[in-house]
Protein backbone atom coordinates (compact mmCIF):
# COMPACT_ATOMS: atom_id res chain seq x y z
CA UNK A 1 0.00 0.00 0.00
CA UNK A 2 1.58 2.87 -1.08
CA UNK A 3 2.07 5.94 1.79
CA UNK A 4 1.22 9.13 0.81
CA UNK A 5 3.63 12.19 3.08
CA UNK A 6 2.28 15.18 3.23
CA UNK A 7 4.24 17.03 4.91
CA UNK A 8 7.28 15.92 2.55
CA UNK A 9 4.70 16.09 -0.26
CA UNK A 10 6.20 12.49 -1.53
CA UNK A 11 4.41 9.17 -2.59
CA UNK A 12 6.59 6.10 -1.73
CA UNK A 13 4.90 2.97 -4.14
CA UNK A 14 6.11 -0.81 -4.55
CA UNK A 15 6.29 -2.53 -7.79
CA UNK A 16 7.15 -5.71 -8.23
CA UNK A 17 8.14 -8.43 -10.51
CA UNK A 18 6.39 -11.78 -10.30
CA UNK A 19 6.74 -15.06 -12.46
CA UNK A 20 8.08 -17.89 -12.59
CA UNK A 21 11.68 -19.11 -11.89
CA UNK A 22 14.45 -18.22 -13.90
CA UNK A 23 11.74 -16.08 -16.57
CA UNK A 24 13.52 -12.88 -16.68
CA UNK A 25 12.88 -10.68 -13.25
CA UNK A 26 15.65 -10.09 -12.18
CA UNK A 27 17.31 -9.74 -15.41
CA UNK A 28 14.62 -6.87 -15.97
CA UNK A 29 15.83 -5.28 -12.72
CA UNK A 30 19.46 -5.09 -14.23
CA UNK A 31 18.60 -3.76 -16.73
CA UNK A 32 16.76 -0.71 -15.45
CA UNK A 33 19.49 -0.40 -13.30
CA UNK A 34 21.96 -0.26 -15.51
CA UNK A 35 19.89 1.99 -18.01
CA UNK A 36 18.83 4.37 -14.70
CA UNK A 37 21.93 4.44 -12.86
CA UNK A 38 22.99 8.03 -13.24
CA UNK A 39 19.80 8.64 -10.95
CA UNK A 40 20.02 6.01 -8.59
CA UNK A 41 22.20 6.87 -5.72
CA UNK A 42 22.61 3.29 -4.09
CA UNK A 43 23.50 -0.28 -4.64
CA UNK A 44 21.18 -2.57 -5.90
CA UNK A 45 20.45 -5.47 -3.29
CA UNK A 46 20.15 -8.61 -4.00
CA UNK A 47 19.91 -11.64 -1.90
CA UNK A 48 20.83 -14.69 -3.63
CA UNK A 49 22.05 -18.29 -3.64
CA UNK A 50 25.45 -19.45 -4.33
CA UNK A 51 24.39 -20.71 -8.00
CA UNK A 52 22.85 -17.06 -8.28
CA UNK A 53 19.29 -17.78 -8.18
CA UNK A 54 17.05 -15.48 -6.08
CA UNK A 55 16.52 -16.45 -2.67
CA UNK A 56 14.37 -13.36 -1.35
CA UNK A 57 14.64 -10.59 -3.54
CA UNK A 58 16.29 -7.89 -5.33
CA UNK A 59 15.49 -4.80 -5.04
CA UNK A 60 16.59 -0.94 -6.10
CA UNK A 61 14.29 2.25 -5.08
CA UNK A 62 14.10 5.10 -7.80
CA UNK A 63 13.04 8.84 -7.81
CA UNK A 64 10.56 9.03 -10.18
CA UNK A 65 10.30 13.09 -10.05
CA UNK A 66 7.62 15.31 -9.60
CA UNK A 67 3.36 14.56 -10.40
CA UNK A 68 0.87 17.01 -9.18
CA UNK A 69 3.62 18.66 -6.67
CA UNK A 70 4.53 15.07 -5.32
CA UNK A 71 8.01 13.53 -5.64
CA UNK A 72 7.24 9.92 -6.45
CA UNK A 73 9.50 7.31 -5.20
CA UNK A 74 9.59 4.15 -6.75
CA UNK A 75 10.40 0.80 -5.03
CA UNK A 76 11.16 -2.00 -7.45
CA UNK A 77 11.36 -5.76 -6.12
CA UNK A 78 11.57 -8.70 -7.96
CA UNK A 79 10.71 -12.00 -6.30
CA UNK A 80 12.33 -15.38 -6.18
CA UNK A 81 10.35 -17.68 -8.51
CA UNK A 82 11.02 -21.04 -7.30
CA UNK A 83 8.21 -22.83 -6.42
CA UNK A 84 9.36 -23.61 -2.86
CA UNK A 85 10.05 -20.18 -1.99
CA UNK A 86 6.16 -19.47 -1.20
CA UNK A 87 6.94 -18.28 2.16
CA UNK A 88 9.46 -15.63 0.55
CA UNK A 89 7.98 -14.70 -2.21
CA UNK A 90 4.44 -14.02 -0.18
CA UNK A 91 6.33 -11.51 1.88
CA UNK A 92 7.78 -9.33 -0.81
CA UNK A 93 4.22 -8.95 -2.05
CA UNK A 94 3.22 -7.51 1.03
CA UNK A 95 1.85 -4.14 0.81
CA UNK A 96 2.00 -4.14 -3.31
CA UNK A 97 0.83 -1.54 -5.13
CA UNK A 98 1.92 -2.51 -8.97
CA UNK A 99 2.58 -6.48 -10.53
CA UNK A 100 4.60 -6.76 -13.15
CA UNK A 101 4.42 -10.66 -14.51
CA UNK A 102 7.52 -11.78 -16.38
CA UNK A 103 5.95 -14.69 -18.34
CA UNK A 104 8.60 -17.01 -20.32
CA UNK A 105 7.59 -17.67 -24.19
CA UNK A 106 9.90 -20.69 -23.94
CA UNK A 107 7.30 -23.71 -25.15
CA UNK A 108 8.91 -25.95 -22.18
CA UNK A 109 7.74 -23.13 -19.61
CA UNK A 110 4.62 -22.86 -20.75
CA UNK A 111 3.11 -24.50 -17.68
CA UNK A 112 5.00 -23.32 -14.68
CA UNK A 113 4.42 -19.89 -16.27
CA UNK A 114 0.52 -20.18 -16.34
CA UNK A 115 1.31 -22.10 -12.51
CA UNK A 116 2.92 -19.09 -11.67
CA UNK A 117 0.07 -16.45 -12.55
CA UNK A 118 -2.11 -18.81 -10.74
CA UNK A 119 0.43 -18.38 -7.58
CA UNK A 120 0.22 -14.60 -8.06
CA UNK A 121 -3.31 -14.35 -7.93
CA UNK A 122 -3.53 -16.95 -4.83
CA UNK A 123 -0.83 -14.66 -2.73
CA UNK A 124 -2.32 -11.38 -3.40
CA UNK A 125 -5.71 -13.18 -2.26
CA UNK A 126 -4.32 -13.38 1.03
CA UNK A 127 -3.56 -9.56 1.45
CA UNK A 128 -7.49 -9.35 0.55
CA UNK A 129 -6.28 -7.95 -3.08
CA UNK A 130 -7.97 -8.99 -6.11
CA UNK A 131 -5.64 -9.34 -9.32
CA UNK A 132 -8.63 -7.45 -10.80
CA UNK A 133 -8.35 -4.57 -8.86
CA UNK A 134 -4.51 -4.46 -8.73
CA UNK A 135 -1.98 -2.44 -11.59
CA UNK A 136 -0.54 -5.03 -13.64
CA UNK A 137 1.67 -5.45 -16.85
CA UNK A 138 2.04 -8.67 -18.30
CA UNK A 139 5.46 -9.18 -20.26
CA UNK A 140 6.29 -11.82 -22.30
CA UNK A 141 9.65 -12.55 -22.07
CA UNK A 142 12.62 -14.97 -24.05
CA UNK A 143 11.19 -13.40 -27.51
CA UNK A 144 14.69 -14.13 -29.08
CA UNK A 145 15.07 -17.53 -28.05
CA UNK A 146 13.10 -18.65 -31.37
CA UNK A 147 16.51 -17.36 -33.18
CA UNK A 148 18.33 -20.20 -31.42
CA UNK A 149 15.44 -22.41 -32.60
CA UNK A 150 13.82 -23.02 -29.33
CA UNK A 151 10.32 -22.80 -29.67
CA UNK A 152 8.41 -20.20 -28.20
CA UNK A 153 4.61 -19.71 -27.85
CA UNK A 154 3.35 -17.49 -30.52
CA UNK A 155 1.88 -14.05 -29.01
CA UNK A 156 -1.87 -14.88 -29.08
CA UNK A 157 -0.95 -18.52 -27.58
CA UNK A 158 0.54 -16.80 -24.36
CA UNK A 159 -1.89 -14.24 -24.42
CA UNK A 160 -4.50 -16.45 -24.76
CA UNK A 161 -2.98 -18.80 -21.65
CA UNK A 162 -2.72 -15.68 -19.47
CA UNK A 163 -4.34 -12.89 -20.41
CA UNK A 164 -7.82 -14.25 -21.70
CA UNK A 165 -9.59 -12.87 -18.61
CA UNK A 166 -7.29 -10.23 -17.03
CA UNK A 167 -6.89 -8.40 -20.42
CA UNK A 168 -4.01 -5.88 -18.97
CA UNK A 169 -1.70 -4.73 -21.24
CA UNK A 170 1.18 -6.73 -22.43
CA UNK A 171 4.91 -6.33 -24.04
CA UNK A 172 6.78 -8.71 -25.89
CA UNK A 173 10.31 -8.45 -24.72
CA UNK A 174 13.92 -10.11 -24.52
CA UNK A 175 15.18 -8.68 -21.49
CA UNK A 176 18.83 -10.22 -22.05
CA UNK A 177 18.82 -7.42 -24.40
CA UNK A 178 16.73 -5.16 -23.12
CA UNK A 179 13.95 -5.03 -25.51
CA UNK A 180 10.52 -4.25 -24.14
CA UNK A 181 12.26 -3.94 -20.48
CA UNK A 182 11.60 0.05 -20.68
CA UNK A 183 7.99 0.61 -22.12
CA UNK A 184 7.21 -2.40 -19.77
CA UNK A 185 8.88 -0.26 -16.84
CA UNK A 186 6.99 2.66 -17.98
CA UNK A 187 3.72 1.24 -18.47
CA UNK A 188 3.19 -0.26 -14.96
CA UNK A 189 4.27 2.71 -13.10
CA UNK A 190 2.09 4.66 -15.36
CA UNK A 191 -0.71 2.71 -14.00
CA UNK A 192 0.14 2.51 -10.38
CA UNK A 193 0.38 5.76 -9.78
CA UNK A 194 -2.71 6.59 -11.98
CA UNK A 195 -4.48 4.09 -9.64
CA UNK A 196 -3.12 6.52 -6.42
CA UNK A 197 -4.10 9.95 -8.45
CA UNK A 198 -7.57 10.67 -6.66
CA UNK A 199 -5.55 10.38 -3.38
CA UNK A 200 -3.16 13.03 -4.54
CA UNK A 201 -4.84 16.54 -4.27
CA UNK B 1 -5.17 2.40 -2.50
CA UNK B 2 -3.03 4.24 0.08
CA UNK B 3 -2.70 5.66 3.35
CA UNK B 4 -2.05 9.26 4.23
CA UNK B 5 -0.48 10.79 7.56
CA UNK B 6 -0.85 14.20 8.04
CA UNK B 7 2.21 16.65 8.53
CA UNK B 8 1.76 17.85 11.83
CA UNK B 9 1.54 13.91 12.88
CA UNK B 10 4.72 13.66 10.63
CA UNK B 11 6.42 16.15 12.91
CA UNK B 12 5.53 15.00 16.03
CA UNK B 13 6.75 11.42 15.32
CA UNK B 14 9.54 12.87 14.18
CA UNK B 15 10.21 14.91 17.51
CA UNK B 16 9.58 11.38 18.99
CA UNK B 17 12.72 9.97 17.47
CA UNK B 18 14.67 13.10 18.01
CA UNK B 19 13.91 13.96 21.33
CA UNK B 20 13.30 10.38 23.21
CA UNK B 21 15.58 7.89 22.23
CA UNK B 22 19.38 8.84 23.89
CA UNK B 23 21.56 10.98 21.79
CA UNK B 24 24.87 9.42 22.55
CA UNK B 25 25.78 6.42 20.73
CA UNK B 26 22.56 5.65 18.36
CA UNK B 27 23.10 6.65 14.44
CA UNK B 28 20.19 6.37 12.94
CA UNK B 29 16.08 5.52 14.00
CA UNK B 30 13.96 4.99 11.22
CA UNK B 31 10.35 4.34 11.49
CA UNK B 32 8.85 2.20 8.58
CA UNK B 33 5.68 0.32 7.04
CA UNK B 34 5.92 -3.33 6.69
CA UNK B 35 5.80 -2.88 2.87
CA UNK B 36 9.29 -1.32 3.16
CA UNK B 37 8.02 2.63 3.24
CA UNK B 38 9.62 5.15 4.86
CA UNK B 39 7.75 6.94 7.41
CA UNK B 40 10.28 8.45 9.18
CA UNK B 41 14.10 8.77 9.59
CA UNK B 42 16.36 10.44 12.12
CA UNK B 43 20.41 10.23 11.29
CA UNK B 44 22.87 11.52 13.79
CA UNK B 45 26.58 12.35 13.49
CA UNK B 46 28.17 11.92 10.36
CA UNK B 47 27.54 7.80 9.09
CA UNK B 48 25.19 8.36 6.02
CA UNK B 49 23.47 4.73 6.06
CA UNK B 50 21.47 3.44 2.51
CA UNK B 51 18.18 4.50 4.20
CA UNK B 52 15.95 2.85 1.48
CA UNK B 53 17.83 -0.51 1.23
CA UNK B 54 18.00 -0.40 5.41
CA UNK B 55 13.94 -0.19 5.36
CA UNK B 56 13.44 -2.78 2.85
CA UNK B 57 15.67 -5.22 4.31
CA UNK B 58 14.30 -4.54 7.98
CA UNK B 59 10.57 -5.38 6.66
CA UNK B 60 11.24 -8.78 4.80
CA UNK B 61 13.61 -9.63 7.59
CA UNK B 62 10.59 -9.25 10.22
CA UNK B 63 8.40 -10.48 8.25
CA UNK B 64 10.67 -13.72 7.69
CA UNK B 65 11.50 -13.95 11.44
CA UNK B 66 7.58 -13.80 11.96
CA UNK B 67 6.68 -16.68 9.40
CA UNK B 68 9.49 -18.25 12.12
CA UNK B 69 7.69 -17.86 14.41
CA UNK B 70 4.34 -18.78 13.39
CA UNK B 71 6.05 -22.32 11.86
CA UNK B 72 7.35 -22.99 16.01
CA UNK B 73 3.80 -22.45 16.70
CA UNK B 74 4.71 -18.68 18.68
CA UNK B 75 2.28 -15.90 17.77
CA UNK B 76 5.61 -13.50 17.06
CA UNK B 77 8.92 -11.74 17.98
CA UNK B 78 7.83 -8.89 18.62
CA UNK B 79 11.52 -7.14 18.97
CA UNK B 80 14.69 -8.46 17.48
CA UNK B 81 18.45 -7.52 17.99
CA UNK B 82 21.34 -7.88 15.71
CA UNK B 83 24.81 -7.54 17.50
CA UNK B 84 27.90 -6.53 15.72
CA UNK B 85 31.24 -5.84 16.65
CA UNK B 86 30.16 -2.41 16.80
CA UNK B 87 26.90 -1.21 15.25
CA UNK B 88 23.98 -3.11 16.66
CA UNK B 89 20.48 -2.78 15.25
CA UNK B 90 17.31 -3.07 17.50
CA UNK B 91 14.13 -3.82 15.71
CA UNK B 92 10.53 -3.39 17.20
CA UNK B 93 7.09 -3.56 15.94
CA UNK B 94 4.68 -0.84 16.50
CA UNK B 95 0.68 -1.91 16.12
CA UNK B 96 0.80 -4.29 13.15
CA UNK B 97 2.27 -2.41 10.39
CA UNK B 98 5.13 -1.00 11.39
CA UNK B 99 8.21 -1.35 13.02
CA UNK B 100 11.14 1.13 14.57
CA UNK B 101 14.62 0.15 13.80
CA UNK B 102 17.20 1.76 16.12
CA UNK B 103 20.85 1.45 15.34
CA UNK B 104 23.13 1.83 17.88
CA UNK B 105 27.15 1.89 19.30
CA UNK B 106 28.27 -0.50 22.19
CA UNK B 107 28.39 3.36 24.55
CA UNK B 108 24.49 2.47 24.73
CA UNK B 109 23.12 0.40 27.81
CA UNK B 110 21.11 -1.99 26.34
CA UNK B 111 18.45 -1.85 29.09
CA UNK B 112 18.23 1.81 28.69
CA UNK B 113 17.94 1.76 24.77
CA UNK B 114 14.94 -0.59 25.67
CA UNK B 115 13.43 1.78 28.46
CA UNK B 116 13.34 4.46 25.83
CA UNK B 117 11.82 2.63 22.84
CA UNK B 118 9.20 1.09 24.94
CA UNK B 119 8.36 4.78 25.67
CA UNK B 120 8.92 6.21 22.11
CA UNK B 121 6.68 2.88 20.82
CA UNK B 122 3.91 4.44 23.18
CA UNK B 123 3.97 8.09 22.27
CA UNK B 124 4.40 6.81 18.27
CA UNK B 125 0.92 4.13 18.68
CA UNK B 126 -1.11 6.85 20.12
CA UNK B 127 -0.85 9.22 16.96
CA UNK B 128 -0.53 6.42 14.41
CA UNK B 129 -4.10 5.19 16.32
CA UNK B 130 -5.64 8.84 16.01
N1 LIG C 1 17.51 -15.93 -24.16
C1 LIG C 1 17.09 -15.16 -23.17
N2 LIG C 1 17.51 -15.42 -21.91
C2 LIG C 1 17.07 -14.62 -20.92
C3 LIG C 1 16.17 -13.53 -21.16
N3 LIG C 1 15.93 -12.93 -19.98
C4 LIG C 1 16.62 -13.60 -19.04
N4 LIG C 1 17.32 -14.63 -19.61
C5 LIG C 1 18.21 -15.58 -18.94
O1 LIG C 1 17.40 -16.47 -18.16
C6 LIG C 1 18.07 -16.82 -16.96
C7 LIG C 1 17.22 -16.49 -15.76
O2 LIG C 1 17.05 -15.09 -15.68
P1 LIG C 1 16.75 -14.36 -14.29
O3 LIG C 1 16.60 -12.91 -14.58
O4 LIG C 1 17.73 -14.77 -13.27
O5 LIG C 1 15.32 -15.01 -13.95
P2 LIG C 1 14.44 -14.87 -12.63
O6 LIG C 1 14.54 -16.18 -11.93
O7 LIG C 1 13.06 -14.62 -13.15
O8 LIG C 1 14.96 -13.73 -11.83
C8 LIG C 1 19.39 -16.07 -16.96
O9 LIG C 1 20.38 -16.93 -17.42
C9 LIG C 1 19.14 -14.94 -17.95
O10 LIG C 1 20.32 -14.53 -18.59
C10 LIG C 1 15.77 -13.29 -22.51
O11 LIG C 1 15.03 -12.37 -22.83
N5 LIG C 1 16.25 -14.15 -23.46
MG1 LIG D 1 15.57 -13.68 -9.90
Amino acid sequence: MAFINLKKKEVQVKIVYYGPGRGGKTTNLEYIYKKLSRRIKTEMVAIKTHGDRTLFFDFFPFEMGKIKGYDIKIQLYTVPGQVKYNATRKLVLRGVDGVVFVGDSAVVRREKTILSLENLKENLATYNKDIFQTPLVLQYNKRDLEEQGIPVLPIETIDQDLNSELKAPFFEASAIVGTGVIPTFKKITAMTIASLEKELK
Amino acid sequence: MAYVLKQTHLEDIEEILENYLPQAGIHCVLLIDMAGNIIAEHEIGKTKHDIPSLAALSAANFGAVNALAKIIGEEEFSVLFNKGERENIHFSKVLDEFLLVCIFDNEVSLGLLRLKIAKAIGKIREILES
